[in-house]
């Protein structure tokens, strides 16, 4: 399999704080891989570095052999990526079906803009709620219309951080099913979670970030089995 | 409404249809306000910088090129240097992310300067070709806008006729923002009012779009301030410094910004209550504006023109309704 995401020697620093320091990855086309972690870990800060939204101190990101670093959240969208963010970022004042539209007119034509926004809506369950403002809907709703308004990109890179934040149960277990299904298909994606059982439920390949630094990296069942991740993470009940 | 607009002039007297071309001409400024305010969230005070620069430059290239038809050749220029001055200004701010209140601060203090220079301009060196600037008396001697005609005539751009060209322009400019505020560029423009990282995170370069807007939004002050100069042959720093700045804001505020039919409509209300009450006293008027901006933030936050059109058309809705199951 290609590199198709490739950080290396990633650093950030806020002050004389370091936040993320030296940190390499390496995602192949394709696959689920997860960044996890305890909280302080860095992984939202890698995240912003990946999207764009932060500069890095040092280091290189480069998506699809091309060097990223400098490059506009913008032109990264362009290039393929789609972001979902932690908190539902969703344009609050206006329709659901505005939401969804906005996304896809990029690259969708007049004619078919409607088709589509209606396919769109139906795989999220929002055609009901379409004409609501999206301000106005459960904050797991709104994390579904994030993750549609991602999607409707047509993303090769899908990137989310914590996507299933405040879902109840069986909106985790959907979420997972819609992000395994979209993987099937051939979408690579990033996801920045720390829900042990969405992560067995999705992951693939998974990397451990501790005091902003790579602590371990593996697949999920040597992930699973480490004992030492097991000690900084969640606890060896929990990963065990 | 258009048709009521179109023979106004055959019933009223001249200087009624005049005065009416010179409270339309500032519609424009309140139009462009609109779509900066209303639909992109960028809340500028430079729509009287815009104006200055329009008018101005108006002023001195209509003066140089000595009238006639070449005014119409000012006007286009006017424009294009209010554009120019939109993407320099606009270039800085926005590259320099600059948002939220600071946008209204920097767009203020350029006005600020804009009148202050101005205002410091009267003596004779403060010329430019053969339009002397005058400082705060104002710069006057300009023609105003005039088309060569048959037989070696030429036909000026005042009383029914400037009425006419600013209502025709008025038309363009209205259907020409609704196509825009309607268009794939008008929901990314909204977008960016709303969330302007989530909608950088969906593919749009956030500066563009917003210096775009900026420029058409400024260019239609600029416009303002041409057809000003034109309507009476003077334009001063007075109609660019902190009392003129502030006008735009209350008209577009009180009208109700998101929504270009209400900022038409009640523009040209404000405009012409005020030059009523004017008449008698400017204090007056000037203390009705405020009351008016604190009425509208107080009571109706989304503007009174809008909210009374759209509690009209509520009531509409359910008469209507009513009278079905009836």
């Amino acid at each position: 399999m290609a590199e198709f995401l490739k950080a290396t020697a990633v650093a950030k620093t806020f002050g004389g704080l370091a936040a993320i320091s030296g940190v390499d990855l390496s995602v192949e086309e394709g696959e689920i891989h997860c960044l996890i972690g305890p909280n302080g870990a860095g992984k939202s800060t890698f995240f912003k570095l990946i999207v764009g939204t932060y500069a890095p101190t040092a280091g290189t990101i480069a998506f699809r052999g091309e060097n990223i670093t400098g490059m506009q959240p913008s032109a990264r969208v362009r290039r393929g990526m789609s972001i979902k963010m932690q908190t539902p970022s969703v344009f609050k004042e206006l329709p659901v079906r505005q939401n969804i539209e906005i996304a896809l007119q990029h690259h969708v034509a007049k004619a078919e803009l409607a088709r589509e926004e209606d396919r769109l809506l139906e795989l999220l369950n929002l055609s009901a709620d379409a004409t609501k403002l999206a301000g106005t809907l459960a904050h797991g709703q709104q994390q579904w219309l994030e993750i549609g308004m991602a999607l409707a990109l047509k993303p090769s890179l899908l990137l989310m951080d914590e996507p299933t934040a405040g879902m109840s149960t069986e909106e985790t277990y959907r979420t997972g099913e819609l992000i395994k299904s979209l993987n099937a298909q051939g979408m690579t994606v990033l996801v920045v979670e720390h829900d042990m059982a969405f992560i067995r439920q999705i992951a693939q390949r998974v990397t451990v970030l501790h005091f902003g630094k790579v602590f371990a990296r593996g697949t999920i069942g040597e992930i699973i089995a480490d004992p030492r991740v097991a000690e900084i993470y969640l606890g060896k009940t929990h990963v065990a | 409404m258009l048709a009521a607009v179109l023979v106004y002039p055959v019933f009223a007297d001249s200087y009624s249809v005049g005065n009416s071309a010179y409270l339309l001409a500032w519609v424009f400024m309140a139009l462009g306000l609109c779509l900066l305010w209303g639909y992109a969230g960028m809340l500028s005070f430079g729509q009287t910088f815009f104006f200055g620069i329009g008018g101005y430059s108006y002023g001195v290239l209509a003066i140089n090129f000595g009238g006639g038809g070449m005014t119409f050749v000012a006007l286009v220029l006017a424009l294009a240097f209010a554009a120019i001055a939109a993407v320099i200004l606009g270039y800085f701010m926005i590259w320099g992310r600059i948002g939220g209140v600071f946008f209204g601060i920097v767009t203020l203090s350029a006005t600020l300067v804009l009148a202050f220079f101005l205002g410091q301009t009267a003596g004779p060196e403060w010329r430019i070709g053969s339009a002397r600037l005058n400082g705060f008396n104002g710069m006057k001697g300009m023609d105003p806008l005039c088309i060569p005609w048959f037989g070696g005539s030429q036909i000026y751009f005042e009383g029914t006729y400037l009425y006419y060209l600013v209502v025709a322009l008025l038309v363009i400019v209205y259907l020409g923002l609704r196509m825009l505020v309607n268009s794939r560029f008008g929901n990314v423009m909204v977008a960016i009012r709303e969330d302007p990282q989530r909608a950088e995170l969906l593919g749009y370069d956030v500066r563009k779009y917003q210096l775009i807007t900026f420029v058409i939004g400024s260019v239609l002050a600029g416009l303002s301030g041409a057809i000003y100069t034109s309507w009476g042959q003077f334009i001063a720093p007075s109609s660019i410094g902190l009392p003129a700045a502030a006008m735009p804001i209350v008209w577009v505020a009180f009208s109700g910004r998101s929504d270009l039919t209400s900022v038409l409509v009640g523009a040209f209300f404000i405009l012409y209550v005020f030059q009523m009450i004017t008449v008698e006293s400017q204090q007056a008027a000037l203390v009705l504006m405020g009351a008016m901006m604190l009425a509208t933030v107080l009571v109706a936050p989304q503007g009174f023109v809008l909210g009374i059109t759209r509690w009209i058309g509520r009531f509409a809705s359910r008469r209507k309704t009513a009278a079905e199951k009836a």
